[in-house]
């Protein structure tokens, strides 16, 4: 030991009497924390609740259904409505025009120089018309396209959940709750399946089928479900060999009511929230697809295909991309940050695969 | 470990066969042929489908192109450069994404796992909020997105670098592009450090591993980076495929001449055998990665080495 630490042990102290004081017991003895008896469901929504990153996304969500089922009749043009004369119109929008921003304005550059022009003002039948996001090339209101393009996305996300549960879900438990050579061989297929990269396949095969609705539909429920039969799997082997599952057996349950009836409830909230996540991937499947030039065909319009138009035409009008770009940005951090939140609330020990 | 890595490469090598031979079912239903110019008439397609083997039944193709591919030859391109191999193809245009995709690789996993440490280590505070919100944007907004937007404002508006790809400044080319394309991986990689830090961070060992007085970056990377690598690992391989669905796009966006490029075009004019080597490409590509991380997973982690992988 140094000479250091030894004076440091040998030195006297002198506590003042005002260096302490007594701890106020009376208080925390006879203190009792009374728990109310609540409900999971309350219970969840308490934890639900104090995620912001969670709350804001089921809002955001909400407010993009909204807008997906009523936005397209808010105005009057039609989805597919050209006026001639009305192209390339930059956003406008009443009472915000007043204060020089969304008023129609909009600045074209070029190698000499760039210039501000209004649209508006120059085409005598424009001079009542507002485009809230703009028009685009073939003067058709963005705004309207947006929000019909996004109730596309939006079904993407539904057939997402649903090949999840229905595909995924039921794969895993089966090949999880038999297990031995059942398990072996369903997951020996899931390897192979697994290792066929999904882009190639889902790329091929909507050009074989032609690009429209029910292809991509097909595409998205061939490759969409594995990563959640790998949760169901892994959920049901943790459950199995417990007491209820036992008791089940031996009242001579059969393996679909047990499978179903009995460990289905107890693993529904992970596999719900792992749904949830598998929607942003098939909503980016989707925008993916529609760039590359294999969305939905012409007329009919979805986010990824408003974005690949508009990007042709995107140095000169970049005001065009703007709405689907943020909307389908939107729509996927909301169905992250909500998977995040129901994760935090329901199971923190999930992990997403 | 040998037995299991043998398995492995067993699997793999029956995926790949499998691959190849559902592509080719595939294309048989591509709508269209390879020879659609109008001036061709139905007596001259008939030849050039003669010419090319394609008369011949599905499966007799098929065991041709896999002879042929073991040979190293995938045949030629029917429509967009006639008669010039894919394999040259394929070579001109490879060492491009291939570099663009590795480079995205490398500065996606550096800056996330720089990310979801700092997050990790200062937890809760500003900085952890700063980058959970980065990494949950990162995640969520498309790799071609960003490129459009750092196309506008960095090439467009400030003119720093340069909007379309260009061969004789490969490096200022090279910059947006893999930047757009790595802020996922980034993204996902921050994210899943985070999570893994902080359950390692608590753990014993480490708590044992301070009071005998290891600190700093010693601590770091000796306890809590190896430790928590192997989970991050895992997620890697998949984004290493999202990358690659990333750069058809983004390749597309400041066209370059990679693969993702030439893939799009070959399917939009049927050249079938452009977009089987593509695929078989890709695919192989796909495979080899899982193939490495999985024997990787066994290095890292012992008791995976022990067992087996079971």
């Amino acid at each position: 030991m140094t000479d250091e630490q030894l004076k440091a042990i040998n030195q006297h102290y002198d506590f003042l009497p005002n260096d302490f004081e007594i701890a106020d017991k009376g208080q925390d003895v006879n203190e009792q924390e009374i728990y109310v008896r609540e409900s999971t469901f309350r219970q969840f929504l308490t934890k639900f609740s104090k995620n912001y990153g969670s709350v804001i996304g089921l809002v955001f969500i909400l407010i993009i259904i909204f807008f997906a089922l009523f936005g397209p009749h808010m105005n009057n043009f039609g989805s597919n409505e050209q006026i001639i004369g009305n192209e390339s119109m930059a956003p406008r929008v009443q009472f915000l025009e007043n204060f020089g921003i969304l008023d129609g304005s909009q600045t074209l550059k070029a190698s000499t120089g760039s210039m501000e022009i209004n649209r508006y003002e120059s085409n005598p039948n424009a001079t009542d018309t507002y485009y809230w996001f703009g028009s685009d090339v073939l003067g058709r209101d963005i705004f309207t396209r947006t929000w019909e393009g996004t109730r596309l996305s939006l079904y993407i996300a539904l057939v997402a959940v649903i090949v999840d549960v229905f595909i995924g879900m039921t794969y895993g438990l089966i090949s999880g709750y038999f297990g031995g050579k059942v398990d072996m061989v369903m997951q020996r297929i899931l390897e192979i399946i697994n290792g066929i990269p999904s882009l190639v396949i889902v790329t091929l095969l909507i050009v074989v089928l032609r690009p429209g609705i029910l292809s991509i539909t097909i595409a998205i429920a061939l490759t969409g479900w594995i990563g959640m039969s790998r949760v169901a799997r892994a959920q049901i082997l943790k459950l199995k060999d417990r007491e209820f599952v036992l008791a089940a057996r031996t009242l001579g349950a059969k393996p679909s009511t047990i499978i179903f009836k009995e460990i289905l409830p107890n693993i529904f909230a992970q596999l719900i929230i792992m749904s949830m996540f598998s929607v942003p991937n098939a909503i980016f499947t989707e925008s993916f697809l529609a760039f590359i030039g294999l969305g939905v065909p012409m007329p009919d319009a979805s986010l990824g295909s408003l974005i690949s138009d508009s990007f042709k035409s995107f140095l000169n009008a970049p005001f065009m991309i703007i709405p689907p770009v943020l909307v389908l940005s939107m729509t996927m951090l909301s169905f992250n940050l909500l998977a995040d939140g129901l994760r935090d609330a329901l199971d923190p020990t999930l992990k997403e695969v | 470990m040998s037995k299991y890595l043998f398995k492995r490469i067993l699997i793999s090598l029956a995926t790949l066969l499998l691959i190849v031979f559902i592509l080719f079912i595939l294309l048989q239903f591509m709508p269209g042929s390879p020879f659609n110019d109008e001036r061709i008439t139905p007596e001259q397609r008939e030849l050039m489908n003669i010419r090319y083997g394609l008369d011949k039944p599905v499966l007799v193709q098929f065991v041709n192109y896999v002879k042929n591919m073991l040979t190293g030859d995938l045949g030629v391109s029917y429509s967009i450069s006639r008669d010039v191999p894919v394999t040259t193809l394929l070579q001109s245009r490879l060492p491009i994404s291939f570099e663009l995709g590795f480079w995205a690789v490398i500065v996606g996993t550096f800056s996330g796992l720089t990310f979801g440490t700092i997050a990790a280590f200062n937890q809760n505070s500003i900085w952890d909020t700063i980058s959970t919100l980065l990494s949950v944007i990162g995640v969520s907004v498309p790799s071609y997105v960003f490129a459009l937007g750092l196309s506008y404002y960095f090439g467009f508006q400030w003119r720093i670098f340069p909007i379309l790809f260009n061969l004789n400044d490969k490096a200022m080319s090279m910059v947006l592009p893999v930047i757009s394309l790595s802020l996922f991986t980034m993204a996902s990689i921050a994210r899943f450090t985070r999570t893994e830090m902080i359950e390692v961070l608590q753990s014993e060992y480490i708590q044992l591993a301070e009071s005998k007085g290891v600190t700093g970056s010693r601590l770091l990377f000796k306890h809590v980076l190896r430790n928590a690598s192997i989970p991050i690992l895992t997620v890697l391989a998949p984004l290493i495929v999202g990358l690659m669905t990333g750069s058809m796009v983004v390749e597309q966006i400041f066209s370059i001449p990679g693969l993702g490029q030439l893939l799009v075009q070959a399917i939009q004019s049927n050249d079938f055998n452009i977009v089987m080597g593509i695929s078989f490409i890709y695919s192989a590509l796909f495979i080899f990665v899982m193939l490495v991380v999985d024997i990787l997973y066994g290095i890292l982690d012992p008791r995976i080495r022990v067992t087996g992988g079971e």
